[in-house]
Formats: structure tokens, sequence, C-alpha cells
């Protein structure tokens, strides 16, 4: 006679296959090539400073979970994706120790505190930038060549600083793009601009690579489309009206696109979905508000770059889009 | 940007169709049982009572249990034999119900009873009673009591009679074996039905997984029939009647309310063969087409199988891997899984799938919602079963019903189906509804009270 021990568990017994830790892995797969490419150009000093906040994150987490008494939540891959965005926003010559500390707050602060993965209001890897911001203003707005010559041989002493020592920063180039054109209105070519031949934090100078990578992101259906795509058109909009109202004050949309950390905000983190809106028109005001306040920072601000700002204030209004914008309910009137 | 497509309905899901396994296989006979065990509570309703007495030999299709009160109906013997004892049988869910054991009589021809005829002419009270009398419930996998769905009140009326070809519930092909095979039935049963609703038109609603089945029922359509056959595209979960109007129609049903309230009665293309093929003869029913299917069965087929055959003797026919884990009755997005092998075939079985441990997909790890909408886009009613989730955690079941609409949940479990992180969301709104409903109750109560 038949007999067996069943297994037991309630409906749908189907399942797509798909889990939080596999599109965590896949954004950093993502990222990778940015990452090479950021070394390539940076050097040793960008691979130090991607490592040092890497290691933070990882490490805090891991530590905040002990603390905590819960099982450690590394192997979901989040902390390593927050790691790895918090490195690519920093100058290449940045003070490891500082990078670290970005990474240690950008995970207790950001992310912990709230609960961990999933109930952070913010990117955790832009509030430990936003922090360093604040506390290094110096040391954050320092920037470095990129291609230079010996770049695969030495380290620059500022990266090797002591832990809470001043870094002294020694040829340093100066201006981003961004920074060039606001301050001493200078226009970068924008073939340069694509394709990263320029100073910048360590990885937002390659678009190319950064779009890439939002595109597999996409393909595997891991990313909304939706985020970056509205983000990018409103800023093409927005600053393609202003260059055509006086094209002597105002940058061509190209140079608005393809400078500073607008890719790889728009494409690595205004995209995280815990920090914007969960429905599909959520997500279109979303975007079109972080465009804006991009805009509004980089032409009328007293800052250079706004993209972290600007995301940072996206992630604060998405629970607010979700509370205004759910979808109508079927058989239910219309609004 | 809300409007409603014409030939869909919004969201929904694509899993893994799994038809081609047994859609080429003609319905088969199954072999009677030793012993047949039928549970006398198979559906919504108040259970049959039982009307034989241990010992006493009964003909196939004899009435063996009346209906108790409206939302009821009867139980017939499905073979002939000795009812060797009444005693509380297993339901699917593992609570205990009422049952009759039937031994069938070894040499018996099983010829089936003849009752008495309820023709065309009839009027429609007639054809309802008559469909009580059969005890026909909906053979689409819910069995809510096919004589109660029919009625129309008073202030309504139907337009539109949609048969439900779409069998969206991956694996299983009994519709659509229906369809192939027992066009004439389902024919006849819309002359019932259209008697009985009143409605002008009738659409026959069949997947585009089916076309071989719409292409059949298009040639056995009779010239005197206002019938349409209507493909629509593949998508879970379109066999839900609130989704099935919406794709043929573009209407749609108002929170809380039924179909009638868009003039629409819908029934499964099988309970109208069924009605078909028993009222001219006053039968009721005996036997239902089942799929017997899945990665741990051997001789995979659709089977005409007498209700109360113990799913034991199902597997042992039809053959199982030595490995065989899970075996869920119904499909696998909405059916059960059983905890043992002495349950029974019921009126609303329409498939046995089974797997093995390797075939199964679900994890065990739960990470947090990381608010992706992926849920929000596959739940076709557009629900928000990430808000849901997160306030039935928190137990805030008065937001969940007044907010979030969680009452209008049929669960489809589209939702839980997508969820990267694995969140048994579907499970919580069962839960959730189940308490709400108590809630009500005891308020009810009290206020009696």
């Amino acid at each position: 006679m038949l007999s067996k021990t069943l297994n037991i568990s309630t409906s749908p017994h189907l399942t797509r296959g798909m889990s939080t830790g596999v599109i965590m892995l896949n954004v950093v797969i993502a990222m990778l090539p940015v990452v090479g490419f950021a070394v390539f150009s940076f050097g040793l000093n960008a691979l130090l400073v991607i490592l040092s906040a890497v290691i933070a994150t990882v490490s805090t987490e891991h530590v905040l979970c002990r603390l905590s008494g819960k099982e450690t939540t590394v192997g979901d891959w989040s902390a390593v994706i927050t790691g790895i965005l918090l490195g690519l926003t920093l100058p290449p010559a940045f003070p490891l120790w500082m990078a670290f500390l970005g990474g240690v707050i950008g995970i207790a602060l950001g992310k912990f505190i709230f609960g961990g993965l999933g109930y952070n209001m913010f990117n955790p890897a832009l509030v430990g930038r936003a922090v360093l911001q604040a506390a290094f203003p110096i040391a954050i707005t320092t920037w470095y060549p990129a291609m230079a010559g010996n770049r695969f041989t030495s380290i620059e002493g500022s990266v090797l600083t002591f832990p809470f020592a001043q870094p002294v920063f020694d040829g340093a180039s100066g201006a981003t793009p961004l920074s060039a054109f606001k301050f001493d209105h200078v226009v970068t070519d924008s073939a340069d601009l694509a394709l990263g031949l320029i100073s910048g934090s360590t990885g937002e100078t390659s678009a190319v690579l950064i779009l890439l990578g939002g595109l597999y992101l996409v393909v595997r259906k891991m990313m909304n489309w939706r985020i970056p795509f509205t983000i990018l058109l409103t800023v093409f909009v927005l600053s393609g009206i202003l260059n055509l109202v006086d094209p002597e004050v105002y940058p061509t949309p190209g140079f608005m696109l393809f400078s500073g950390g607008l890719m790889l905000g728009a494409v690595f983190m205004a995209s995280d979905m815990v920090g914007s809106p969960i429905t599909q028109a959520g997500v279109v005001i979303y975007g079109i508000f972080i465009g804006s306040i991009v805009v509004v920072i980089r032409i009328w601000g007293g800052l250079p770059e706004g993209v972290m700002y600007a995301i940072l204030l996206g992630n604060a209004l998405s629970p607010q889009i979700d509370r205004l914008i759910q979808p109508r309910v079927y058989g239910t009137k219309k609004k | 940007m809300w409007g409603v497509k014409k030939n869909t309905f919004r969201h929904g899901i694509h899993p893994p169709e799994h038809k081609e396994e047994t859609n080429k296989l003609s319905i088969r006979q199954f072999p009677f049982a030793p012993l047949i065990i039928l549970p006398l509570s198979q559906n919504i309703g108040a259970p049959a009572k039982p009307i034989v007495r241990e010992g006493q030999e009964v003909v196939r299709g004899q009435l063996i249990a009346e209906a108790d009160g409206y939302v009821s109906v009867p139980m017939h013997a499905p073979v002939s034999g000795r009812v060797r004892k009444l005693a509380n049988v297993p339901g699917v869910s593992g609570k205990m119900i009422p049952g009759v054991f039937i031994e069938p009589f070894p040499s018996s021809g099983q010829e089936v009873m003849e009752g008495t005829p309820v023709s065309l002419e009839a009027t429609p009270e007639e054809m309802l009673k008559a469909i009580q009398d059969a005890g026909i419930v909906g053979l689409g996998g819910a069995a809510f009591p096919t004589h109660v769905k029919l009625k129309v009140p008073d202030d309504k009326e139907c337009e539109y009679l949609i048969l439900n070809g779409i069998e969206c519930e991956p694996f299983l092909t009994t519709d659509h074996r229906v369809m192939l095979e027992q066009a004439e039935d389902i024919f006849t049963g819309i002359r019932y039905l259209l008697k009985i609703t009143g409605a002008g038109k009738v659409i026959i609603g069949i997947e585009a997984n089916k076309q071989d089945a719409a292409d059949h029922l298009a040639s056995q359509v009779p010239e005197d029939l206002p019938v349409s056959i209507r493909v629509v595209p593949v998508k879970y979960p379109q066999g839900s009647e609130k989704m099935l109007i919406t794709s043929l129609l573009g209407r749609e049903v108002p929170s809380g309310g039924l179909p009638i309230d868009v003039k629409c009665v819908v029934v499964n293309v099988a309970t109208s063969a069924e009605i078909g093929r028993l009222l001219p003869h006053g039968r009721g029913i005996q036997e239902r087409v089942v799929t017997i299917t899945g990665p741990g069965v051997i001789k995979k087929g659709n089977y005409l199988i007498p209700v109360g055959t113990p799913l034991r003797f199902v597997l042992e026919e039809v053959g199982v891997y030595e490995d065989f884990s899970e075996v869920y009755m119904g499909g696998p997005m909405m059916g059960m899984a059983v905890s043992n092998l002495d349950i029974s075939i019921v009126k609303g079985t329409s498939g046995i799938v089974v797997f093995r441990e390797k075939d199964v997909t679900r994890s065990e790890k739960v990470y947090p919602c990381i608010k992706c909408g992926e849920c929000v886009d596959a739940c076709p009613l557009s629900l928000n079963p990430s808000k849901l989730g997160i306030l039935a955690k928190f137990e805030d079941y008065k937001t969940m019903a007044e907010s979030f609409h969680l009452m209008d949940c049929f669960e489809c479990g589209s939702c839980t189906y997508v969820c990267p992180s694995h969140i048994p969301l579907v499970q919580y709104f069962r839960l959730s509804k189940s308490i709400i409903r108590k809630k009500i109750q005891m308020k009810r109560e009290s206020e009696d009270a």
C-alpha cells in the first residue's frame, strides 16, 4: 500500500524562482565594470578607497547583527552594494579612514537603526556620503586627474592618512567638469565626459559603463527602468529649455547628463527599490522630482553638484508619494 | 492611463503552463476503488444528510444523502454496492467531516439509475430545483452550489451568460478535454442555462493555449444558439470570474459585488456539460474529469473518476515515482497540499498534481520586503500586497479591510508567486480575512445579545 509522509505548505506551490539575494548579487555584478573602470582610470588609490568602504559596510552590518543577537544579513549582498556605491562616490585620493567611517555611518545610521534592509528610508551609501561631505568638506572636493602615469605604481599620501589625522593633498588637479563649469565657466568636451577621461569621483566618470550596467539589470527585470529614465529625461528637458533660453549662461543638456554623479545616481542609487515608491505612477513622480532638484541645485545652488541631495530628498518624499498614489482597486470608482 | 484594455485584465502573471503533458490525452474511465469513501460536505454550505443505513444496498446514481437547506446539495451513490458504514472521514483541510463508505459489488455492470427527466420545456424554477437535486456544484474548483449561483435576483437582469473555458491553473487540462470531447453536452447545458438566467447572449471564453478547443466548439455551435467564442491571451488568474468578465466585456464587477451586478452569470464549461448530461436523465453527479499530472506521476492523464475514490487508490493506479513528496488537490497556484492520502476525490477536484522534492521551487529563506513593487504589478485586483503584508504584521486588520480592500482578495497567489523575498503574502491575507470575518461575526453576536 502506498504510504508516505507528505510535505504540506500553503498555496501557491509555484514561485518565480527569484530571490532578493540574487537581485542584490546582480546589482553588484552590474557595478563591477564601473568599479573596474574606476581602478583603471584612477589606479590603486581608487581600488583602496572602494575596498575600504566595502570592508566597512560589510563588517559593520555583520557586527551590528551579532550585537543585536540576530543572524547576520551580509549574505543578502545589500551591504556590499552600499560599500561599492559609497566608494564610487568618493574622490580617488580620499583618505581610507574617512571612507571607512563613511561606510560605518552609512550602515549604522542609514540602515541598521531603521531595522535593516527594507526598512531604511534613505539610501545608506548616500547617508554615509552626506555625513562625510559635512565633516570633511575639503577632502571630499579634492580631485585628482584620471589616467595619471604613475597610478598603478604609487599611492597618494592622502589615501594613507593616519586615522583621525588631517590629510595633506599633493598634486591635486582641482576641478571636475561641473566645478570647472560652475566656478570658471569652462565646458568639458562631451566625448571625454561620456567615456570618462575626466576628473571626478572614482565611479562617476564613465557614463557608458554605468548605462550598460543599468541595461543589464533592466533586461534581467531587476531594476525599474522608469526611475533612471524619468530622472535623465527630466534633466535633459529642463536643462534643454534653459539652454535654449540662454546658451551663454546655461550648459547644454548633454553636458548636464554626462557630468558629475547624475548617471551613477540615477542608475544605481535612485533606482534602489527600498527608497523609491512602489507604484509605477509614483515612480514617475519620484523621477521627475529628483531630476528637477538636480537641475535646480546645479544651476542655481551654491554647490556644483546636487545629485546626492536630490536623491536623499526623493527618498524622503517617496513614502508620501506612496501614501497619495495607490493603484485604483478593481471594482472601485475612479477617484 | 488607467483605462481597461479590451481582451485582457490589468496585471496578472505568466507561470509556466505545463499543459502539453496532458492536453492531448483523451478522457479515460478510471477503475472503481475497492472502497468508496464519500464525504458528505464537499462544498460551501451545509453537509448533506444521509438517508441510507449501514448494510443497505445502493444502486449507482441512487440518492443517498439529501440537501440540508438551500445552500446545500444532495449526494448520489457513485457505485452500485453495499453501504459498509457511516462515519467521519478526513477532508482535504484535515478536518473530519461526515461520510459514507460504500463497498462496490465486483460483478455489477455499474449501470446508472435513471431518474425523472427535466426537459427544456420545464420552467426556470423546475430547472434550478433539478440542478440542486442533481447535486451540481461549480466544477472549476470553488464548488459553489450551482443552483444558488444561477438564481438571478428579482431586481437584477442577466445580459450575458459567460462560459468559463479559461482553465488558467498550470498543469490542468480537464476543461480543455471536456471542450474537445463533450461539446454536445456543453451546448445542451447552455440551453438550460439560457432559460434559467434569461440571458440573451452567450460568450465562451477560452485562453489562446486551447485554440483547438475553441475551433472545435466553433464548428459545433448549433445554429439556433446565440453563442460567440472568444479566444483571449493566456494570463493567470483569468479563470477568476471577475477577471474573465473584464477580459471579455471590459466591465468591472463592483468591489464586494457579484457578476450579476454587471449583468453577467459565469459558469464553468464542465458544469454546463454536466447540466446538459444529467438533467435530461434526471441523474445526479457520480463522477468527474480529473487531470492527474505533475512530474511525480508516471501515467499522467485525464480520467473520469467516481466521486469518493480515495486518493491513495488513484495514485496507486497511475503510479508515482518513489521520491514524490507533495500532492496538490486542484492546481499548483490555488490548490491545497494534502497531508495524507486517505482523503477522497470530491466534486470540486479538478486536478491532482504530484511533485517530487526536486520539483519544488519554494524557498524557506524569507527576506524583508524591499518594496520592489512586483506584487503591486501582479495583483489582478490592483491591491497593494506589500502594504497589506506590512499591515498584517502589525495586526492592523481594520486598516487592511477599510483602506486597502483586503476582503476583495480572492487568494490567487500571484503576489506570493512573484515575491523575491519569499514572503507568504497570500497566507497572511487568508489568516487576516478569517480573523476579520470572525470579528464581524462576534460583533454581530454581541449586538444581538
